[in-house]
C-alpha cells in the first residue's frame, strides 16, 4: 500500500469518527433562540398540533458516543487503518491456519493412526470407515455415486468388477494418481462396419447376452485385433485398464448399440489424480473404504 | 445551517446525503483500485484463450453464477472441500468476475481439473446421469449450438481494452481457435481452467 492510501485512509476514517462527534455534540446542546426544554417550539399543525422542545433522551444519545468509543477500539484493534497492523496483530490468514493447525491438531494424529495401517486391516476398523464413508461421499461420489455405484461411464466400486485390479495398492494408486484409459476407435481397422456388427455381437456372445450367433462367429476371427488390449479371451487387461468383456457388468451400457458405438468412437476414461488435493493419509482411508465395499 | 434549510432544499439534502454516505466507499473500496494484491495477477495466471473466454459467456447467458460462486473463503469447512481460498489476484482478468453470492450447487472457482472433460459433457448434458440426487438443470442444448466466431475476436478486443494482456496474434487467430467448437466444448474448457493457477497442495 502507498504512503498516499495509507493516508488517505486514516485522514478519512479518523476524519469521519471527528465529524460524527461534532455532528452530535452540536446538535445536542440548545441553540440560540429557542424555546426553553419543556416549552412548545411555537409550530403548530393542523390547527391545534403542537411540539415539545424536549431533547433527545439522554440513553440514546449516550449510545451515540458509545458506538463512537467502540468504533476508535475496532479500529486501533484490527488493521483499519491503511498500514497499521492493528494492536491485536490479526490477520485473515492467520485466523484461518489458527484454524488448520487447530483442527489438524484434533485429526492429525487420528489419520497418522489410521496410515500407519495396512488397508485391509483398516477396511475391519468401524470408526475409520465411517470417516471414510464422509470423505467418500465428500469427494467421490460425483462421479462414482453416493453408494459407489458409479454411473454410466464411471466405475462401480462396488461390485467385484475392477479395471485396474481389486488390490488396496492398486485402489491408492487410481485416487493418488488417476488413471487414463483409452480406446482408440477401431472401426477402420475391423474392416469398417460390417465387420464392427460382427465384433459387437462377438463381444455380445461372450457374456451370453442376446446376439445373432452367425454374425459373432464371423466377428470372433477380427476380435485378434482386440486382443492386443482385452486379451483372446476377452477377458480384459487390467495394466491398462481394459474392461473384461466376458463378465456381465457395463461400464458403458451392455448393448450392441453402446458396444458399436465404443468400436466405432473410441472410449476415453479419465479419472484425475488426488494426490494435491486429498494427500497421502486421507486417499489411505478412502482407499481402505473402498476397499471394503468389496469384501 | 439548520435543518429547516436543508430539509426544504431536496438538491442540497441529495447532496449532503451523497457525501456523507461516500466515506466509507472512499476508504474501503477506492484504495483496492490501487492496491498490487488486488490488481496484479497471480503468478502462473494466464488469458483465457478464445475457447475458454467463449466458454465464461456461455457461463454467464446461462446463468451458472446465480447457483454457482467463484469464491472460496478462508474458512477449513470450504478448503477441505473446495481447495485453497481464493485470492483477488486470481480475478484480475475476469470482466466481470462470477463471485456470485448464492451456493444453490457448490463453489466452481477451483473446479477446473477435479473432473474429467467426459465427466463435465456427462453432467451438463443431464447431470442425473452421474448424480442421481442432482437438482440441476440439464444443458442439452450446449452441444448442439455451434459457437459463432465472428465475434470472438471483437470479444478478445473488448477484453484487451479492459486490461488483459492479448496480443494482436492471440485476436487474430481466436476465430480460427473457436471455429466449428460447440458451446458445451467452450464451456467444458473454461470450467477446466477455473482456479488452475493455484495449487491445490495440502
Amino acid at each position: 500500500m502507498s504512503n498516499f492510501m495509507h493516508w488517505f485512509i486514516i485522514i478519512i476514517s479518523v476524519g469521519s469518527f471527528l465529524g460524527c462527534l461534532w455532528l452530535i455534540w452540536s446538535t445536542s446542546k440548545p441553540r440560540k433562540g429557542e424555546a426553553a426544554q419543556g416549552e412548545e417550539t411555537g409550530h403548530t399543525w393542523d390547527g391545534d398540533l403542537a411540539e415539545y422542545n424536549n431533547p433527545l433522551p439522554r440513553w440514546w444519545l449516550w449510545l451515540f458516543y458509545i458506538t463512537i468509543v467502540f468504533g476508535l477500539g475496532y479500529m486501533a484493534f484490527y488493521p483499519a487503518l491503511g498500514k497499521f497492523a492493528g494492536t491485536g496483530k490479526w490477520t485473515q490468514v492467520k485466523q484461518y491456519e489458527n484454524e488448520m493447525q487447530a483442527a489438524d491438531d484434533k485429526y492429525g494424529k487420528l489419520f497418522k493412526q489410521y496410515a500407519a495401517q495396512p488397508i485391509p486391516q483398516l477396511a475391519s476398523n468401524t470408526a475409520a470407515m465411517k470417516t471414510g464413508q464422509r470423505l467418500f461421499i465428500n469427494y467421490c461420489s460425483t462421479c462414482h455415486g453416493s453408494d459407489a455405484g458409479g454411473a454410466i461411464g464411471f466405475p462401480s466400486l462396488k461390485d467385484r468388477d475392477w479395471l485396474y485390479g481389486s488390490s488396496p495398492e492398486a485402489i491408492k494408486t487410481s485416487i493418488l494418481d488417476g488413471r487414463s484409459g483409452n480406446m482408440p476407435p477401431m472401426a477402420a481397422s475391423l474392416g469398417g462396419e460390417q465387420g464392427v456388427d460382427e465384433v459387437a455381437h462377438y463381444v455380445m456372445s461372450l457374456s451370453g447376452a442376446p446376439h445373432d450367433a452367425s454374425k459373432a462367429t464371423a466377428g470372433k476371427a477380427r476380435f485378434v485385433v482386440c486382443a492386443g488390449c482385452h486379451g483372446l479371451e476377452g477377458k480384459g487387461n487390467q495394466a491398462i485398464g481394459a474392461p473384461n468383456l466376458t463378465d456381465d457388468i457395463w461400464l458403458y451400457r451392455g448393448s450392441i448399440g453402446a458396444v458399436k458405438k465404443a468400436i466405432i468412437e473410441g472410449r476415453a476414461g479419465n479419472m484425475p489424480g488426488h494426490r494435491e488435493f486429498l494427500g497421502e493419509q486421507k486417499s489411505h482411508v478412502i482407499a481402505a473404504y473402498i476397499y471394503s465395499l468389496s469384501q | 445551517m439548520s435543518h429547516e434549510k436543508i430539509e426544504k432544499n431536496v438538491g442540497l439534502m441529495m447532496l449532503l446525503i451523497v457525501i456523507a454516505i461516500s466515506f466509507g466507499g472512499l476508504v474501503e473500496i477506492v484504495p483496492l483500485f490501487f492496491l498490487k494484491e488486488t490488481t496484479e495477477p497471480v503468478k502462473g495466471l494466464k488469458p483465457y484463450t478464445a475457447l475458454q473466454l467463449e466458454g465464461r459467456d456461455v457461463y454467464v447467458r446461462e446463468g451458472c453464477y446465480v447457483c454457482h460462486s467463484q469464491m472460496i473463503r478462508p474458512f477449513r469447512a470450504e478448503t477441505e472441500r473446495y481447495g485453497h481460498y481464493s485470492v483477488a489476484g486470481e480475478f484480475v482478468y475476469d470482466h466481470p468476475f462470477q463471485w456470485g453470492s448464492k451456493r444453490t450447487g457448490p463453489d466452481l472457482a477451483r473446479v477446473g481439473g477435479r473432473y474429467s472433460d467426459e465427466w463435465h459433457r456427462v453432467h451438463l448434458n443431464n447431470p442425473r446421469d452421474v448424480v442421481p440426487e442432482s437438482n440441476m438443470p440439464a444443458y442439452p442444448w450446449l452441444q448442439d449450438n455451434i459457437l459463432d466466431d465472428k465475434q470472438t475476436p471483437t470479444k478478445l478486443k473488448a477484453m484487451r481494452t479492459l486490461g488483459v494482456p492479448y496480443t494482436d496474434a492471440d485476436i487474430e487467430s481466436a476465430a480460427a481457435a473457436v471455429q466449428g467448437k460447440s458451446e458445451l466444448d467452450a464451456l467444458v474448457s473454461y470450467l477446466q481452467v477455473m482456479g488452475t493457477s493455484i495449487r491445490n497442495k495440502r
